[in-house]
């Protein structure tokens, strides 16, 4: 497979991630804020931008910190590197360098996705804006399908792995944003909570129902972070994210021939992960935890870049 | 060479009238015999469902993005050509008279690059005159010397063809650098087979899915003699932002080869190599649907940074295949083109079995000042001209597009050829109110390799979708049909 074919491919996985990550981060802040029995407000869409990395970018438009705006900006603001709108843009440019490599099926999809998005100028309301990314979610959820259809060849690996390294770096960032602004310095975890808070962090990542079944003790912070960093049981943990990056690594290296940095760095961090007990981690300081998982996730990155040669 | 009086069924054109395919000159009562049950079927099927499998056919090739427009415009609308749910029919003698014809042509144009970058003969002896050769933007004083594996140049040619009677076809240009539009013959065919498999039980029509084996058999006959039994072959696009890269990938996704663009190619010590995950690999062939000029910056554009550094080079070292050969493009020039009769002659010592549209080189002043004063019925065109733009069509021209044409012709006459208008063919074609003549062209699809040189039997048919309209580029309003190369003498038609 050509080095370029299989760059587009891995940043193909990773943008429609992110475009997914987005829209459910935007689907969840949109409840929070004007849904919920104590709407958050402002403080709702600060978090959401934060997670995304871009309160200074938005600070630029001038715009104020509401609903109206900042949707706009995470959904359909073209000058916003990480909107859903560019991110769609980045995948169907990934997709269309590397048609030969995937199914119609897979290139409709994110083709449709991207035409959804293409001529909006503004979400609109709430209802409109939860429509605007439930179809952006269906999509991508096609999208996914259409992967898993795919000839379990390089192509659907080197998408797979893209999207495991962002879905990892995504939950990283979202449970460290909205833990700290949740529980700010010195208080108690498992004191009084905001349920509707906490409820937001697991629609973000489409755990409601799965927390349900695996903790019987209703929802505690603490669980929360258990099930986010540690079950490999839901797909957009940490602890799955690197068994996944593991995985795929190990059967592109079966049928390629190619081992070498990046599957030993995510084994060790998948051995380090596997004694990781959560309730530690929030003890010893969850924060810095995260933050080396991120940095770790970039250097992983980076590795299999030079792994597969992405770049000469 | 002006065609007389043909008297079609009801398309005036200027003066004259042209003759229909299916209908020929005698009105729509009479149907030319061979063809009369393709006009029952025109008649039978009623307009709404011809309409309903042509939109079908369009909803496919949507769907599959068959485009030929990029999507980099704000509106986003990437446009497929129409496509036409009335086939045009060619029978089996028709045929095999234009094969005869196209192969004494591509076999004229391989010949002629191979003297004209070699020995220039047609040259020293008087043929051509020097300046035409030599002195042609389209002449690559580079590559001169050069020998490509088995003297073939002109691996693909792309002949556009007109027709104004039952037996009079006419070469209107050749394509002989990066044709285009294979792909649609292809798509053509397999939506016809989808929505109107009546027609396929009613005539015996030659299949031309055989095309992208026929192409990897000519891309391995033409490997550099160092590539071993199974050298790698590539298609090399300009990348996805190009209009035609549909096809592209189309190409090497049904000739089952890797799809680079310049970037991924490299050259270390006059060899090509593509960086792959695994490292480099060496590619033998490569069919190549970029322009001569962003082939080799080293050679062709130092200012541009688009290309393969290196690849003449490799391709001089004899270490690979570039196909077609650089330096095609002074073969289809339109100043050329006007001797391509004498061409034919000079390599084959026979008169050219396909005529030529009478040609008026404006750069001659006897010439030119014909044309100056017949501008309003000739149709002139740049010499190095495509697509249809930078083109005169006198008759339906207004006095301001003809005098705006005549102060360019004026100020640079050598860049000009004018030819008549042809009275173009018709085919019946759907339009909003039924079926209605239009007028076509055609382009098939010439390959040489190492044995020779094969025609697919079949092509694409462009039509001019506007009523009266000559020009049937896609750029310019035009659609595409299928064209049916029937097998055997007779249709065989079975109830």
């Amino acid at each position: 497979m050509l080095s370029r074919t299989a760059w587009s491919l891995y940043w193909l996985g990773r943008y429609i991630e992110r475009a997914d990550f987005v829209a459910r981060l935007v689907e969840a802040t949109v409840r929070l804020d004007a849904l919920s029995a104590r709407p958050a407000g402002e403080a709702a869409w600060a978090s959401a931008l934060t997670v995304t990395d871009s309160e200074e970018a938005f600070a630029a438009t001038g715009e104020r910190l509401s609903q109206q705006f900042v949707a706009r900006f995470l959904t359909l603001d073209a000058t916003n590197p990480g909107s859903i709108v560019r991110c769609l843009d980045r995948a169907r440019d990934n997709a269309r360098a590397v048609r030969t490599a995937l199914t119609r099926e897979a290139w409709t999809s994110i083709n449709r996705a991207w035409l959804i998005f293409n001529n909006r100028a503004s979400p609109g309301g709430a209802a409109a804006t939860l429509n605007l990314v439930e179809a952006v979610k269906a999509e991508t959820r096609g999208f996914e399908g259409a992967i898993h259809r795919m000839m379990r060849n390089q192509a659907s690996w080197f998408i797979r792995l893209g999207q495991a390294i962002e879905r990892a770096d995504n939950t990283a960032r979202l449970i460290d944003v909205k833990y700290h602004l949740l529980l700010p310095e010195g208080e108690r975890v498992g004191g009084a909570i905001d349920r509707d808070q906490w409820t937001t962090i697991l629609q973000t990542v489409s755990a409601v129902t799965a927390y349900r079944w695996l903790y019987s003790e209703g929802l505690r912070p603490g669980d929360v972070i258990d099930l986010l960093l540690a079950r490999a049981e839901l797909p957009r943990s940490l602890a799955a994210t690197t068994e996944e990056a593991v995985e795929i690594l190990s059967a592109l290296g079966k049928r390629t021939g190619l081992q070498g940095e990046a599957d030993r760095m995510a084994r060790m961090r998948q051995a380090r992960m596997a004694k990781t007990r959560s309730s530690e981690v929030i003890k010893s300081g969850l924060h810095q935890y995260l933050q080396a998982f991120i940095d770790e996730n970039a250097l992983l990155d980076a590795a299999i870049a030079r792994q597969f040669r992405f770049t000469h | 060479m002006e065609p007389r009086g043909l008297w079609g069924f009801d398309v005036t054109m200027g003066k004259r009238r042209a003759f229909d395919e299916i209908w020929g000159t005698g009105g729509r009562r009479r149907p030319r015999k061979e063809l009369a049950e393709l006009a029952r079927w025109i008649e039978a099927t009623p307009a709404s469902e011809l309409s309903r499998r042509q939109h079908a056919a369009e909803a496919a090739f949507r769907q599959l993005g068959i485009t030929f427009a990029v999507y980099g415009d704000a509106d986003a609308a990437e446009r497929i050509i129409p496509f036409d749910i009335v086939p045009r029919v060619f029978l089996a003698d028709e045929w095999a008279r234009l094969s005869e014809g196209l192969v004494q042509r591509v076999e004229a144009i391989n010949a002629f690059l191979d003297d004209v970058y070699g020995e220039a003969r047609i040259v020293r002896e008087g043929v051509l005159p020097p300046d035409l050769v030599f002195g042609n933007p389209q002449f690559r004083p580079e590559i001169a010397g050069m020998k490509p594996p088995h003297h073939v140049w002109a691996h693909i040619c792309g002949i556009d063809l007109v027709r104004t009677g039952p037996d009079q076809f006419w070469v209107l240009e050749d394509n002989a650098r990066t044709p285009s539009g294979v792909s649609y013959m292809l798509e053509n065919r397999e939506a016809m087979i989808r929505l109107c498999p009546e027609l396929f039980r009613s005539f015996r029509v030659a299949p031309v899915d055989g095309y992208t084996d026929m192409l990897l058999q000519t891309m391995k006959s033409v490997a550099p003699p160092g590539a071993g039994s199974s050298p790698n072959c590539v298609v090399l696009t300009p990348g996805h932002y190009n209009s035609a890269y549909y096809e592209h990938s189309f190409l090497a996704d049904n000739l089952g080869v890797e799809l680079v663009e310049a970037a991924d190619l490299v050259v270390d010590d006059d060899v090509v190599w593509m960086r792959t995950i695994a490292g480099r690999v060496k590619v033998d062939v490569i069919y190549r649907r970029v322009d001569d000029d962003f082939l080799d910056p080293l050679v062709f554009r130092p200012d541009s940074m688009l290309g393969v550094p290196g690849l003449i080079a490799a391709y001089a070292a004899g270490n690979v295949t570039i196909i077609n050969a650089p330096g095609t493009g002074i073969a289809d020039d339109k100043a050329i083109y006007s001797y391509m009769p004498e061409i034919v002659r000079f390599y084959s010592g026979e008169e050219a079995k396909l005529p030529i549209v009478r040609t008026w080189r404006c750069r001659e002043p006897d010439a030119l000042e014909y044309v100056l004063d017949h501008l309003d019925e000739l149709v002139v065109k740049l010499v190095d001209g495509s697509g249809g733009y930078g083109m005169l069509v006198g008759p339906t021209a207004s006095d301001e597009e003809i005098a705006n044409f005549r102060a360019a012709l004026v100020a640079e006459p050598h860049r000009y050829i004018a030819q008549p208008t042809l009275a173009l063919s018709t085919v019946p074609t759907l339009g909003d109110k039924g079926v209605v003549p239009r007028h076509v062209d055609f382009r098939p699809f010439v390959l040489t390799g190492a044995s020779g040189v094969q025609v697919v039997p079949g092509g694409l048919t462009r039509v001019a979708l506007r009523e009266g309209s000559l020009v049937v580029n896609s750029s310019q309003g035009g659609g595409t049909k299928d064209s049916f190369v029937l097998l055997g003498d007779e249709p065989e038609v079975r109830a």
